[in-house]
């Protein structure tokens, strides 16, 4: 369960957020949609304590993220796995080293128990055989792939994902559309993502928000964003560059 | 704005920044004392360390030495004490040149890829990452370099020591024509065992110093390549200036 409270965020002149609130109850999946620069990525990290806000509160399992201690967050941030829109891998290690790292920081599974586990997450993201090449060998949207799978890897209660399926091919951002149904359904995990791919949010979501100059305009029910009534949802959804959303 | 107001301003920014540097040198003392021992990550920092520095080391303190007897000989033969000249060679490395020498040496190679790196780290989103992970960035990047730069810059300067002297003995003995007995004599009954083991104190500060500073500066780099370079140029700049400086300190308190 995420509470998110009236949240303000600026960055000197900049307001990004301007009251932000958003509940996600435990175990749906959330999808934000919402044009490039409209604050997505910063309302995320909010949620798991790298950006705080200025204004507002965050609770998540009751537990208010803004005033925790440092040995807090730090526990409470093992219940989330994130994946970062850039993928933020550790370019010093290699895909399978960047799957094993949260395992071996936070477990005593043995070496091979470990890698055991890092080659079935691999494989659940579609990938093979690339276990010993470092991040600057991947391709981007493997790269984003074992971040997902570096994400899942503590099997996580609240996952935040930035832009899952940027990146990726038709068919390979279904297999990942599919993963997160699928493990959603198997471990009622509370998912919190943030998509430009329409299609699979409409899909996927038990809920969609939509963030605009720093604020919800519509939340609902895939059905209810599909048939809202709403001009900016409406020319998001179509994909237009006529309507209220002026972009240049 | 006035000049007033961007003197206040200045003002308030400088201390915001040191408050901020003490708030990680607390963390890091902190994590110092605290497991997780990431013994495998130091022994990796250790090798980058002393291994990346073996050559410059080498070559610096060899020329160092040959550098110091030539000098030195030209300056004492003039009222006949060129004997002493191997006592002076082996006081001022140990004393001195060793450890301050090694310590700018191991700031150029390693305390500046530790920057880059840590910066690199930064810019990426790989330190936000590893927090994300309930990883503290203090405790698995700055503690693991910093043990490894304690341990290595003494070590170092031993070797650098010992390379100075050797050539200094070479350009003393074989080139300028001193006795190898009352060189090698000279230095014996002139150095103490102690001016040894306070030259390595000295390079143990120096160790603690540049690698705690290159990490600090990487940790709080600005955005972009730009960021990187910024930082890695700082590191460089102060932890040079505060192994100079701190060695005068150093040396009022220790000799
Ligand atoms: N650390 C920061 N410092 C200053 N400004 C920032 C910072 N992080 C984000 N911003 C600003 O906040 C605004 C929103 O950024 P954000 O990354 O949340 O966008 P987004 O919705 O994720 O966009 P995209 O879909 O392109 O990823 C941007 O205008 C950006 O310039
Ligand atoms: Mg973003």
């Amino acid at each position: 369960m995420i509470q998110i409270l009236d949240i303000h965020k600026r960055f000197g002149e900049q307001e990004v957020l301007r009251g932000v609130s958003l509940n996600v109850p435990r175990g749906e999946i959330m999808v934000i949609i919402g044009g490039s620069g409209a604050g997505k990525t910063v309302l995320l990290k909010h949620l798991i304590g790298l950006v705080r806000p200025d204004q507002g509160r965050i609770f998540v399992e009751g537990v208010d993220i803004c005033r925790l201690r440092r040995w807090e967050l730090k526990e409470t941030r093992k219940k989330f796995g994130m994946l970062f829109q850039d993928a933020a891998l550790f370019d010093s290690l290699t895909a399978a080293e960047n799957v094993a790292f949260p395992i071996r920081e936070h477990t005593r599974f043995s070496d091979a128990e470990i890698m055991d586990r890092v080659q079935t997450l691999l494989a659940e993201v579609g990938l093979h055989g690339i276990e010993d090449k470092y991040p600057s060998e991947l391709s981007g949207g493997m790269r984003k792939r074992v971040g997902l799978a570096r994400a899942m890897a503590l099997e996580p209660q609240i996952v935040l994902f930035d832009e899952p399926t940027t990146g990726l091919d038709p068919i390979m951002s279904d297999v990942i559309n599919e993963l997160i149904l699928n493990t959603q359904k198997k471990f009622g995990i509370t998912f919190f993502i943030i998509s430009h791919d329409v299609k699979g949010a409409l899909k996927i979501a038990h809920r969609i928000a939509m963030l605009y100059e720093g604020r919800i305009v519509e939340e609902g029910t895939p059905e209810e964003i599909a048939s809202s009534s709403n001009p900016l949802v409406r020319q998001f959804l179509s994909g237009s560059s006529e309507g209220p959303i002026h972009v240049i | 704005m006035g000049p007033i107001t961007r003197f206040g301003r200045w003002i308030f920014l400088q201390v915001e920044h040191m408050g901020r540097l003490f708030v990680v040198l607390l963390a890091t003392l902190y994590w110092f004392l605290r497991p997780p021992y990431r013994i495998h990550e130091t022994f990796l920092q250790m090798e980058y360390v002393g291994v990346g520095s073996f050559f410059v080391i080498s070559l610096t303190g060899i020329f160092t030495g040959m550098v110091l007897a030539l000098q030195t000989f030209h300056a004492f033969v003039s009222f006949n004490a060129e004997s002493l000249v191997g006592a002076t060679l082996a006081l001022s490395l140990t004393r001195e040149l060793g450890p301050v020498l090694s310590g700018l040496m191991v700031t150029a190679r390693a305390g500046s890829a530790m920057a880059a790196k840590l910066g690199t780290m930064r810019v990426t989103e790989q330190i936000d990452a590893l927090q994300t992970m309930a990883v503290d960035p203090i405790e698995y990047l700055f503690v693991p370099r910093i043990t490894a730069a304690l341990i290595m810059v003494p070590v170092l300067t031993v070797y650098f020591n010992f390379l100075g002297i050797v050539g200094g003995y070479f350009v003393g003995v074989n080139y300028l024509g001193i006795a190898p007995g009352p060189f090698i004599n000279s230095i014996v009954n002139l150095t103490d065992y102690q001016d040894l083991t306070n030259g390595l104190i000295k390079s143990g500060f120096f160790g603690l110093i540049l690698s705690f500073i290159s990490c600090y500066k990487g940790y709080t780099a600005g955005e972009g390549a730009e960021g990187v370079g910024q930082a890695t140029m700082q590191a460089v700049v102060l932890s040079s200036v505060l192994i100079l400086t701190g060695d005068y300190f150093l040396t009022d308190w220790l000799f």
